[in-house]
């Protein structure tokens, strides 16, 4: 340890701050060689020491009786019932999907599966909330059909089905995309493991892929940092990690198999940080230390740095701790599903993590494992509120008046089928409603034997950035309330949330308040809904040069439906419904800040968003789910994006029948966005009963119309056949996106 | 007596437990044949499932060809024994020449996953005969490598021996003759693209995928014991 790094240019080039680089020489009483500051840099990186937002997190629920793992492990577990908890975990694979579309989002979502199957589930489902630039924009499509095809090509090859998400196309991600990704799976409670590494002497073996130069300070380098036109983004290409889905399938079905014969008594996934993450985070959670050899890792190729080996991003490994009796029995496993098995450490009792070139080799790393984690920086960063702020909230955003109401509708309207039907969203034939509805609904089935339980888990991903820029609090408590509803659509009662947390550049206020407002607003709505949050993810420095992007909260809820004997209605309208709208009560100047329409037909991003009664909403959830489970509607649809005009068109597109609407005489009424309502379609015989409950229950219901016959028509202003309506929403993304290929 | 349904594995196989819980739902038994092993045992039938046997890598079915169990499958079948391929299946099969033909890219160069209508054609085949000429089934379709392409050679022997078993209402991936389920002349071997075990529950909204693992269990043409 003689080299003197001292140098600033060392360390800073490594991500670290000057601060942050005293703060190691005090932790070491020493200086650091440059293996122990590599180490360092990584673990203390934005991406994964969350010391910009750590802070704020602190203030979200994270318990319920139901809740068995909450945020800090690979993935949140909950309870439920029958003895299968469910594991749940949302991320981000933001900056590597901006360099290199496929490979950034294929290597997400094996991401977040291992995060899942480390826990001992069989992962069961996938989700992927996208956002992109214009689609008017070469380099936006660009990525986007990269991402696609990449969650289409790992997600569909290494076989859990990618099962719902959402599509956003705005100006504020053209040079950042957002692409999280959510993974669930199922376990039988008693096979619960988690990543630690505990009795002295036990062997820590890494199994899967070799490693090699791949992602080396992807953390540090990718996702702590922000774009601007001096990086050439080709020159960040070595840092995105390449993928290999056959490889993590083999390690799938390895690790499950190990795990399932209780032949692990920790696991843990190698993500951002590699193998320094995954032994420093198993040894400091186990209370224990370890000693790892460098020497024993395989390499892809020769003359790899001992810095390079410790920081590598390589895909498909996993850490196992293991008793030296079983692991005869782990390299069996391995053997079977070729996949490779080397013993590169063992459990210490000192607390220090030692790398060492050798099994009982010289010590070239020595660090205290838990200063890597629990000594990491905590940074309260100043906050403040834009400063006009309170100019923007003056402005009216429905002044600018289009008096073509069916063009805007027309404009409004997109079919997302283009891009899901490139995911097999049916594998495992739980998929009772997949992606295109308002919520997925999946049968829940023991996973020991594969029997339906007659009960069915709802999920949903929502995140609103047009709601959030004009009130982060505010409009996060909406789209908390709108996943909520999404999943009350398919019969689901809410029991927990995930989140990922896309912000801008945490060393700007605003972003740092819009992240706080963000937090408080979730942690209202979680509250509310008795869904605690259970996981999540933070994704910062999400700017191109200089400018960040709207706030972009995405959170991802999952319920139960009780009792699951029949799908659900969905949003497609049949002939001589009633249609109604529940929840909340919508004035006639009511405000348009936020909406759809504000933002892209009108191009206003101020004003205020439209009044939200956050405990209506509770109400009308509840009273959405308990209609659905007793089957007494005929239709049924979240009114979110587009307000009432797009939510109605959509159910008539749905249900190829047309619609005879009143009142919605003007713009606001029809494209507000106005949060915690639903649009009902019943049979006229049981219209009283209906109204009469939901009036009992304290929810507002407003009778619009009725259906029938091949015209959409709302009142005076909006006259339109199915088919036009139905060609408008079908054409806009293969045509985009597709070079016109519309389902042959 | 039920039928023992042997349900191949590969690395990279994964409908294979789909396919196990459809057999056992329908009153079969079923078990795991693993693609190293060079015996089938005592099955009556085998189901190759779908997935990505080897990650597809090279080619669709290119590697498979090669795993010993092959070897095993195609003695069974060459004596009469019912073996039906389900998408990757009927890709391996075609690659290991039980079945003449070839799987090659949608022509929208898309992966696509669609529920799709299909039309029964001959019902010749160990399957199809449980089937009526002209019948429309409900079961969705999930691959990138689905279009089939033949001779013309082989395409009029192919209608001429009522080898066609499946075809698509309305063409989704440029297949000839829209076709998406074929078997070999004897009958024994059939291959489809589309997935049965994914139209077998009102949940999942469609039945239809039943008759056709039904028929599977139902036995041999020549030896139904």
């Amino acid at each position: 340890m003689s080299e003197s790094l001292q140098n600033p240019s060392v360390y800073r080039a490594l991500g670290l701050s000057d601060e942050e680089y005293n703060r190691i020489e005090i932790l070491l009483g020493r200086i650091p060689n440059h293996l122990e500051l590599a180490m360092y840099s990584v673990m203390w990186s934005e991406h994964c020491s969350y010391k910009s937002s750590k802070v704020h997190l602190k203030r979200l629920p994270t318990e319920a009786p139901w809740v068995i793992v909450g945020p800090g492990e690979n993935a949140g577990v909950i309870d439920v019932g029958d003895g299968i908890a469910v594991a749940i975990r949302i991320e981000s694979h933001n900056h590597p999907s901006a360099i290199e579309p496929y490979q950034g989002a294929a290597t997400g979502v094996g991401g977040i599966l291992r995060d899942i199957f480390t826990m001992g589930a069989r992962p069961i489902a996938v989700m992927d909330p996208l956002r992109f630039g214009p689609l008017d924009d070469p380099r936006s499509r660009w990525i986007a059909e990269g991402v696609i095809s990449g969650i289409s090509g790992y997600g569909n090859s290494v076989g859990v089905p990618t099962v719902g998400g959402e599509i956003v196309f705005d100006e504020t991600y053209r040079g950042n995309p957002l692409v999280n990704v959510l993974a669930m799976g199922v376990l039988p409670t008693e096979r619960l493991v988690l990543g630690q590494a505990s009795g002295i002497g036990n062997l820590a073996v890494l199994l899967g892929s070799a490693t090699g130069r791949d992602g080396i300070g992807g953390v540090s380098v990718l996702a702590s940092a922000g774009f601007d036109e001096t990086t050439d983004s080709s020159d960040k290409r070595p840092s995105v990690q390449v993928g290999d889905p056959f490889e993590e399938k083999r390690l799938l079905e390895a690790c499950l198999e190990l795990l399932e014969a209780g032949l692990a008594v920790g696991i843990q996934d190698l993500g951002g940080a590699g193998l320094t993450c995954a032994t420093s985070e198993t040894a400091s959670r186990g209370g224990a230390g370890m000693d790892v050899d460098i020497t024993a890792v395989s390499l892809r190729e020769v003359n790899m740095e001992p810095f390079e080996i410790m920081t590598s991003e390589s895909q498909e490994r996993m850490l196992a701790i293991v008793e030296p009796c079983n692991l005869a029995q782990v390299l069996e496993i391995s053997a079977r599903w070729e996949v490779i098995a080397d013993v590169v450490g063992k459990v210490t009792g000192d607390g220090q993590l030692k790398i060492r070139d050798g099994f009982d080799g010289p010590v070239i790393a020595d660090i205290p494992a838990a200063t890597l984690h629990d000594d990491a920086p905590e940074y309260e960063r100043p906050l403040e509120r834009p400063s006009d702020w309170s100019e923007r909230q003056r402005v009216d955003a429905g002044l600018a008046e289009n008096s073509d109401y069916e063009s805007d509708l027309l404009f409004l309207l997109r079919d997302p089928s283009w891009i899901y039907r490139q995911y097999d969203h049916q594998l495992f034939l739980n998929t009772v409603v997949g992606p295109g509805d308002d919520g997925t609904l999946l049968r829940l089935r023991d996973p020991r034997t594969g029997k339906e339980t007659g009960r069915g888990l709802g999920m949903s991903t929502d995140g609103n950035h047009r709601w959030c820029y004009v009130d982060p609090r505010m409009g996060t408590k909406m789209l908390v309330a709108e996943a909520v509803m999404n999943i009350a659509c398919v019969g689901a009662n809410p029991m927990a949330t995930v989140n990922c947390l896309n912000f801008g550049n945490p060393e700007h206020p605003v972003v740092m308040w819009q992240m706080s407002e963000a937090v408080d607003g979730m942690a209202e709505a979680c509250i509310a809904f008795s869904a605690p949050v259970v996981g999540g993810n933070v994704s910062l420095y999400n700017e191109t040069n200089g400018v960040d992007i709207a706030p972009t909260p995405v959170v991802g809820v999952i319920g139960m439906h009780p009792s699951l004997n029949k799908p659900p209605p969905g949003m497609g309208i049949t002939n001589d419904l009633t249609v109604i709208v529940l929840g909340q009560v919508v004035k006639k100047n009511v405000e348009m800040g936020g909406s759809r329409w504000a933002w892209d037909v009108a191009d206003c991003r101020d004003g205020r968003l439209p009044e939200f009664d956050l405990d209506q909403a509770v109400k009308t959830a509840s009273f959405v789910a308990g209609l659905v489970q007793k089957n007494s509607v005929s239709a049924v649809h979240d009114v979110g994006e587009g307000g009432l005009a797009v939510t109605l068109a959509e159910m008539a597109i749905r249900g190829v029948t047309g619609m005879i609407i009143d009142g919605l005489g003007d713009h606001r009424l029809l494209f507000n966005e106005t949060g915690g309502r639903v649009v009902i379609g019943v049979e006229t015989e049981k219209v009283n009963d209906l109204l009469k409950e939901a009036n009992d229950a304290g929810i507002p219901a407003e009778t619009l119309g009725f259906s029938g016959g091949m015209k959409f028509r709302i009142g005076e202003v909006i006259d339109i056949g199915i088919d036009e309506l139905t060609e408008a929403w079908r054409t806009e993304l293969p045509d985009a996106l597709g070079q016109g290929t519309v389902s042959a | 007596m039920s039928q023992r349904i042997g349900v191949v594995q590969f690395p990279g196989t994964n409908c294979e437990q789909d396919n196990i819980d459809t057999i056992k739902n329908l009153g079969g038994d079923a078990e795991i044949l693993w693609h190293g092993s060079d015996t089938i045992g005592s099955v009556d039938a085998i189901v190759i499932p779908g997935g990505f046997a080897h990650g597809d890598y090279l080619r669709c079915g290119a590697i498979a060809r090669f795993s010993p169990i092959m070897t095993a499958i195609s003695r069974f079948a060459k004596s009469g024994g019912v073996v039906l391929g389900i998408c990757n299946g009927f890709q391996i099969l075609t690659e290991t020449g039980l079945l003449p033909g070839a799987l090659q890219k949608n022509v929208g160069l898309k992966f696509l996953c669609q529920m799709e209508s299909l039309i029964v054609d001959s019902t010749s085949s160990a399957i199809g005969r449980w089937f009526k000429s002209g019948e429309k089934l409900q079961i969705p379709i999930n691959h990138f490598e689905g279009n089939y392409v033949c001779s013309p050679e082989v395409m009029s022997e192919l209608e001429a021996y009522g080898q066609i078993f499946l075809r698509y209402e309305s063409n989704p991936n440029g297949s000839i003759g829209s076709i998406a389920g074929i078997s070999n002349k004897e009958g024994n071997i059939i291959g489809m693209m589309p997935h049965p075990e994914r139209a077998t529950s009102d949940l999942l909204g469609s039945i239809d995928g039943n008759r056709i693992l039904r028929g599977l269990l139902e036995g041999n043409v020549k030896n139904n014991s």
